[in-house]
């Protein structure tokens, strides 16, 4: 398959993002136009304060753009029910889960809530799919393990098993990385990597973690002052993107290695 | 059923318990334990069993859906409003005087104040949460509209006769012997209604595990389900406190006791054991209250409290986690 003939999940077209309130509107971005691809891992990436919250959320329909519309599957964004729109995109938040006091097994099959029936029963269906995916990101083993049993890494494992069994095609996450160590930042990301080839889901996740993210995004988003710019990891370093994105007296991007140094 | 049984054997005229089986089925000889039984003692039992259940399940509404183990079926008003309700009655009357005060501190005008109180806070609540997207600020406003009514009460009470406020107190002292079949019957309608809207949240009370974000990711109508589960609770709350008064701490012990013996938060469990715990905990309860043998019976508020706090301290030690 070419990269061309490949399906678009969500097409953003001239998409203006921020807060309206009766007095004055911010506006954080604008003219977006990204293209998210079936099957693709794609990175956001940008400094603090940039935006890349607001933007996860007006691409989740949790926030209303202030102009140019969102198009996921050839429909646009805010024409979805709600049941729909759980049906075709998932998320995995920052917020801390309200009750630890659930098992992975538990938290995962609340996965399935917008295909059971009005109890919340599982069917065979549902039972696979939940089995399926806690195989598919490694948590066989602590199935049966509350919450709050687990590590930082495992619960995001957790969360992130729980949107793939919702079964979307579109699965959105915000800052997966944060709060975990070195190895689990690449274990997550790996596994995300993974979960996007194998399943051809398309997953659109939020980091500071560039220097990764370069090394296994298919694509990248950045976001920086003078635009939101998309392209493949290797176009965007010839385009010189990455020095770009921070004020240049302390950290400098080097093109060689594809991440940051200090300045001496 | 053992407590049930229990219940219906203990109070202030000791009946033999082969008699007390007898009676229930109408063929004991002893006419006036028959009467006690079917008139006095069944009744009772089984207001007891409504109001158990029906505190324990609105208590765990609440907490679930407001995110906070602090939470009980009155963080709404509901009590408050009843409480208004009545001491508008009681405490008022003397305002009106003469035949008209006799009148109006029959039971049912004390049952419908309660009810119409509880109704009229809550709509007020029910009306500003239509506005509000955030469910803690609802609690908040709950608690501010329990402020108000607390408020009118003191008011009242500084203008009332020491009369008057004793016969306030003692309604708020709580009392399950105060229900005939027929009242039970009105009861049992509006508690079923209440259950039933409860049953249909199950699913809706399990996504609010994962907090209202992810709830609202998972297709989930946040209002719709919000005001479902309001409803329920004020049905079970606001009919328990217009018949057998403002009865504290069931609603708020219950839950935990129930999460922390099942250590579970899935709701198609959690439901039926607050259900069953919360209707053994108030038979138990009740038959204390009644000082069995003796002539005396004690508020079944103070009761409740006196023994449910240190089993739940108990629990809470012996676990040493709280289950959430």
């Amino acid at each position: 398959m070419t990269e061309n003939s490949k399906h678009t999940i969500l097409k953003t077209n001239n998409l203006s993002i921020g807060y309206q309130s009766k007095k004055n509107t911010s506006v954080i971005a604008e003219n977006i136009n990204l293209e998210l691809k079936q099957g693709e891992l794609i990175g956001l990436v940008g400094a603090n304060g940039i935006g890349k919250s607001t933007l996860l959320r007006t691409l989740s329909n949790i926030q209303q753009p202030l102009h140019g519309d969102i198009k996921l599957n050839g429909k646009s964004i805010s024409s979805y029910s709600g049941l729909e729109l759980a049906k075709t995109m998932s998320l995995v938040l920052t917020e801390q889960l309200m009750s630890k006091n659930l098992s992975v097994f538990e938290l995962v099959a609340l996965g399935r809530q917008p295909y059971t029936n009005w109890v919340g029963n599982l069917t065979e269906t549902d039972l696979s799919v939940i089995n399926t995916t806690i195989q598919q990101t490694n948590l066989s083993e602590l199935k049966h393990r509350k919450c709050y049993e687990l590590s930082d890494g495992q619960l995001q494992k957790v969360m992130i098993a729980r949107a793939f069994a919702q079964d979307t095609n579109l699965i959105i996450l915000d800052e997966p990385t944060t709060h975990l160590d070195m190895y689990h930042k690449a274990y997550i990301l790996k596994l995300l990597q993974q979960l996007a080839h194998d399943t051809n889901k398309t997953i659109l996740f939020s980091s500071h973690e560039i220097d990764l993210a370069i090394q296994l995004c298919d694509s990248m988003i950045v976001m920086t002052n003078q635009g939101v710019i998309s392209n493949s990891p290797c176009h965007l370093i010839e385009q010189g993107i990455f020095e770009t994105l921070f004020p240049k007296d302390l950290i400098g991007f080097d093109q060689n290695t594809g991440s940051f140094r200090v300045k001496k | 059923m053992l407590g049930f049984l229990a219940n219906i054997s203990l109070g202030s005229v000791s009946i033999p318990i082969d008699d007390v089986f007898k009676s229930i089925f109408g063929n004991c000889d002893n006419e006036s334990w028959q009467y006690i039984i079917q008139y006095s003692r069944l009744p009772k039992a089984f207001t007891a069993i409504l109001v158990g259940s029906g505190l324990g399940i609105s208590g765990l509404l609440m907490q679930t859906l407001f995110r906070n183990p602090l939470a009980g079926p009155f963080v709404l008003g509901i009590s408050s409003g009843a409480s208004l309700g009545v001491a508008i009655v009681i405490l008022g009357s003397g305002l009106f005087g003469g035949i008209f005060a006799t009148l109006l501190i029959s039971k049912w005008s004390i049952v419908i104040a309660a009810s119409l109180g509880s109704f009229l806070v809550l709509l007020a609540v029910l009306l500003v949460s239509s506005k509000v997207r955030d469910t803690m600020a609802i609690l908040i406003i709950g608690l501010m509209f329990g402020s108000i009514t607390a408020a009118i009460v003191s008011v009242l009470s500084y203008f009332s006769s020491a009369e008057q406020l004793q016969q306030y107190i003692f309604w708020g002292f709580g009392s399950l012997g105060n229900l005939s079949w027929s009242d039970l019957l009105i009861f049992f309608g509006i508690y079923s209604t209440g259950i039933l809207l409860t049953i249909f949240s199950i699913k809706a009370l399990n996504t609010f595990l994962l907090g209202e974000n992810y709830a609202k990711s998972l297709g989930l109508n946040i209002k719709q389900s919000r005001l479902i589960i309001i409803l329920a609770t004020s049905l079970l709350a606001g009919t328990i406190t217009a018949f057998a008064g403002p009865i504290a701490f069931i609603g708020l012990a219950i839950p935990h006791m129930t999460r922390q013996i099942f250590n579970t938060s899935n709701h198609k469990i959690l439901l039926p054991a607050v259900f069953l715990f919360g209707a053994i905990v108030m038979l138990i309860c009740d038959s204390i209250a009644q000082l069995p043998t003796s002539d005396y019976t004690l508020p079944i508020n103070a009761i409740t409290s006196l023994i449910g706090a240190p089993v739940v301290v108990w629990l809470l030690v012996r676990q040493r986690k709280m289950v959430f």
